[in-house]
């Protein structure tokens, strides 16, 4: 069920060796093939920019007014290449070993040095749209260092390098809308993917301001619909994100892969109300000039500026000599979770840690510090009301990425023939934990390489028979869809979707977040089926579906999000290793680092859908690691 | 803390607008703007009564998807804010509030606080972009860019496209988005081969459009949550007349001259309803 299409040969030629082998389309004909692509950010805006460029007939659909909305803009930090313009013992083949070796061994070797490959080519592309990467005064690109790392191979734009390269897609893709060769659907919802004679030939979807139901159909079909961090409600994703369009796939027949792996970030503006209704990153970036540390002294309510340096324990680099205040985020959350939960926490519900600034500022100067972070400190003070020049900032841990998501072959099409996934939606890259600028990376590479590369291959070898969307497969669906909604509107019960959505959040939080245990799993496994069976029966909504109602929308998405948590679950207490974001209390070494059962778990979870009351059925690809030896990760 | 909002209420595009009243109590400094508006639609959902409809996702002041005027004032008047990022402790308990949605010709209503910011969009379409097939680019140094030049590039391109600066001015003129995309992509090496045709293009798609022309009010920059400032508007008009030289356009239309107002004039409204919390 899981063939991968790895290509054979040694690695560096791999991905060569692939587009060699791969069939083309005749400029001439590629007009008359039609792509839906779903999502416009950085993989999908990518994605749909290129192929309009190659002359494809493309179908672009967001649920926001304009495709510069997607969540990719909100990423900070910046984007990794193996440049290696700072000299200082990058390549290709380290920027693959890191990232290998930060997903803790859980991601495939040649996916992976495929992406390390293409990294460079990202870079020039971007500076050819006129991404304004941060420069030095002779006019070069500069870098700067992240996590898991000990080489400056990151690029930048302040701390907005998600907002610079989106718009740098958003820009190219435009540039196709106004040739006619992309047709952008704003305000437009998957709701369904129609499959048809065993592959992906379609979608149904919502008009998000007339209600309508609507039917699209083409020859290939790319989800690029982000990660699933919203299962947690309170994560630094967008109100919006959802799993819907993987979580819908996936009912159709696409395995979904590691959905228990999910990146809890760990420097994140703490939880200040009830009301919260998100939370907000804070750059890793910052760890480069920021110290983290805790007082010494348990519940110390000093002012941090009167604990004098004695009294003040850093832990990081206590802990981890070598990288410091650099590990990977998985370590660094954890080490600020269990700081917390051992009571050396800061701030009023004592769930916070310091990231201090202090030094730097005496050892670079003030303005030297504002201009790498300002906008950063910016966000803090207008969030916390502190100064953090004077101040340090207090951070938490939040959800923040999902490793998990869709299997992908090799050429990133689903165990549904023509439904390709790219970026955060597929599961391909970051193994059990995603190293800081990789994602970035990853969602261009996947959009502006890979499919481009992939999807005609897949044109040029199916049959594409004239299937419209009169087809009863489309008809079928739509009627489904509609079914769904007219269901959600008729529950007329007590709580709103926000409600749920709140209860699945702590559920999963509590049990299925930075530390799971068996005991854990079960009790919110056995939870979870309780909520969804009461969201179907008290949820009410106001207001029907031909006209705009965002609670519909909501609803409709934490009516999946409520079957995911399940699949996170099950995956969660299937595996009882512990490997990077995914920590089981069982699994520990004595100094209470991640330990790894590479006996028998190293493989890729996938896993079937059989059926709204049957168990999901397990299928494992099998992981080898050829270039980057197993090795238990040693950030000291 | 306990406030009244009057909330302009409107369900489609084609049906006539009104302002409710709501009284919101048990609002804490703690929450944002849109946290207490969340608050309100779930005692609204709660009545099952239509909750206010509004657009946002990141809610951290970068996805450009937020927006509304209070009292007036787009974003609500803190200084480089978006609404999403707008603390309850900058009110005072008792306020009354206003909130309306974004007034232009150029963006419609879509229901209540919502509009339509596609003008945005096509505007970018008439040439917003540098030019560069996926897979053509020399290598990312092969060109030296001044930092000077990528810092200004920067700040041009730090726009979110929200809308704010539209919303504030007395003519509804787009002047200041278009300029920060203009001087962002001019002041690159990579964006002059396509330098002329960008700025022409743009100017004119932005007069399409129904947007108004500037007249050097500066309200757009003082609202700008991003603080794009008014110099870029000058920059622009200075590429628009060296590009119509260059082309040796006539006649040319330079916005700055005022035309007419595109705000809408009055919208319709019935009498305002008042409901009790």
């Amino acid at each position: 069920m899981l063939e991968a299409r790895i290509p054979s040969g040694p690695i560096e030629d791999r991905w060569d060796k692939c587009r060699l082998e791969m069939r083309l389309v005749n400029p001439a004909n590629r007009r008359k093939h039609s792509i839906i692509v779903v999502g416009s950010g950085l993989a999908g805006g990518a994605a749909a920019a290129t192929l309009g460029q190659r002359g494809y007939h493309v179908d672009c659909f967001s649920y926001h007014d304009t495709p510069r909305r997607a969540h990719s803009i909100a990423a900070q930090g910046g984007i990794n290449a193996a440049k290696n313009y700072r000299n200082d013992g990058d390549s290709i083949f380290r920027l693959f070993k890191d990232t290998v070796k930060g997903g803790d061994f859980r991601a495939r070797e040649s996916n992976v040095y495929r992406l390390a490959q293409i990294s460079n080519n990202i870079i020039d592309q971007c500076v050819a749209q006129g991404v304004p990467f941060a420069r030095e005064y002779g006019g070069l690109l500069d870098n700067r260092s992240f996590g898991g790392v000990q080489v400056e191979r990151t690029f930048y734009a302040r701390g907005q390098t998600g907002q610079q390269l989106l718009l740098g897609a958003y820009q190219a893709l435009e540039e196709q809308v106004a040739a006619g060769r992309v047709t952008m659907h704003f305000r437009h919802e998957l709701l369904d993917i129609v499959i048809v004679d065993g592959r992906a030939r379609g979608i149904v979807t919502r008009d998000l301001v007339t209600g309508r139901l609507e039917s699209h159909v083409a020859d290939v079909v790319v989800l690029a619909t982000g990660g699933y961090s919203n299962v947690f409600y309170l994560s630094t994703n967008a109100k919006a994100c959802n799993c819907t369009a993987i979580w819908r796939a996936h009912r159709r027949g696409a395995l979904l892969a590691n959905p228990c792996f999910t990146q809890i970030h760990p420097t994140c503006i703490p939880l200040s109300s009830d009301y919260q209704s998100k939370l907000t990153l804070m750059s890793e970036s910052l760890r480069n000039d920021g110290r983290i540390w805790v007082p010494k002294a348990k519940a110390d309510k000093r002012a941090p500026r009167d604990i004098p340096e004695s009294e003040r324990d850093y832990y990081l680099e206590r802990r981890y000599p070598s990288f410091g205040n650099l590990v990977p985020r998985d370590i660094a959350s954890r080490a600020a979770k269990e700081a917390c939960d051992e009571g050396y926490g800061v701030g009023p519900h004592g769930q916070g840690v310091f990231l201090d600034f202090g030094d730097a500022i005496r050892r670079l100067g003030l303005e030297t510090v504002r201009e790498k972070y300002g906008n950063l400190f910016d966000i803090y003070e207008r969030i916390t009301g502190d100064d953090a020049y004077t101040v340090p900032m207090r951070i938490y841990p939040a959800p923040h990425y999902t490793m998990g998501g869709l299997w992908v072959d090799y050429h990133l099409m689903s165990t549904i023939p023509g439904l390709f996934v790219a970026g955060e939606a597929n599961f391909s890259d970051h193994g059990a934990n995603r190293l800081g600028a990789s994602a970035l990376m990853q969602g261009l590479a996947d959009g502006y390489f890979i499919l481009p590369s992939v999807v005609p291959d897949y044109l040029a070898s199916a049959p594409h028979n004239g299937v419209d969307t009169s087809h009863p497969a489309f008809r079928a669906v739509e009627a489904e869809v509609k079914g769904r909604i007219d269901k959600l509107l008729a529950i007329k019960g007590q709580r709103s979707p926000d409600s749920f959505h709140r209860e699945l959040g702590k559920i999963m939080w509590d049990d299925c977040g930075m530390a799971r245990s068996d005991a854990g799993l079960r009790k919110a496994l056995a939870r979870i089926p309780e909520l969804r069976e009461e969201f179907w029966h008290n949820l009410r909504l106001v207001g029907g579906d031909e006209e705009v109602n965002q609670a519909l929308e909501k609803a409709n998405r934490v009516s999946d999000l409520l079957e995911l948590a399940e699949l996170m679950c099950t995956d969660a207490l299937d595996r009882t290793e512990s490997c990077g974001g995914h920590f089981r209390l069982e699994s520990q070494t004595p100094e209470g680092e991640a330990k790894r059962d590479d006996a028998n778990f190293c493989y890729t979870a996938a896993w079937e859908w059989k059926g709204p009351a049957q168990a999901h059925a397990l299928h494992k690809e099998a992981l080898t690691f050829e270039h980057v030896p197993l090795a238990q990760r040693n950030y000291k | 803390m306990k406030l009244t909002l009057n909330i302009w209420r409107q369900p489609n595009a084609n049906a006539p607008g009104k302002f409710v009243t709501y009284q919101v109590k048990d609002v804490i400094p703690e929450m944002s703007f849109l946290e207490m508006l969340d608050a309100l639609n779930e005692d609204l959902i709660g009545r099952s009564e239509p909750p206010v409809v509004f657009d946002h996702d990141c809610r951290e002041g970068i996805c450009g998807s937020c927006g509304f005027l209070i009292n007036g004032v787009a974003h609500g008047g803190q200084r480089a804010t978006t609404v999403c990022q707008l603390s309850m402790r900058f009110f005072k308990d008792g306020q009354t509030l206003t909130l309306e949605p974004w007034r232009a010709r150029a963006f419609p209503v879509i229901r209540d606080l919502m509009v339509n910011r596609s003008a945005f969009d096509r505007i970018i379409q008439a040439g917003g972009f540098i030019s560069a097939h996926t897979g053509s680019a020399p290598d990312a140094n092969a060109i030296l860019v001044p930092k000077e030049a990528a810092d200004m590039a920067f700040d041009a391109a730090a726009c979110i496209g929200c809308g704010a600066c539209v919303a504030a001015c007395p003519n509804a003129a787009a002047m200041l988005f278009t300029s920060a995309k203009v001087t962002h992509l001019n002041a690159l090496p990579q964006g002059q081969p396509q330098k002329d045709e960008r700025t022409l293009s743009m100017v004119a798609a932005m007069s399409n459009e129904g947007f108004g022309s500037c007249t050097n009010h500066g309200e757009c920059e003082a609202v700008c949550p991003k603080e794009i400032p008014l110099e870029f508007i000058g920059r622009m008009n200075r590429d628009l007349i060296q590009a119509a030289w260059h082309r040796h356009r006539e006649p040319l239309t330079v916005p700055s001259v005022v035309q007419e107002p595109s705000h809408e004039d009055a919208h319709r409204q019935e009498g305002a309803d008042v409901v009790g919390a």
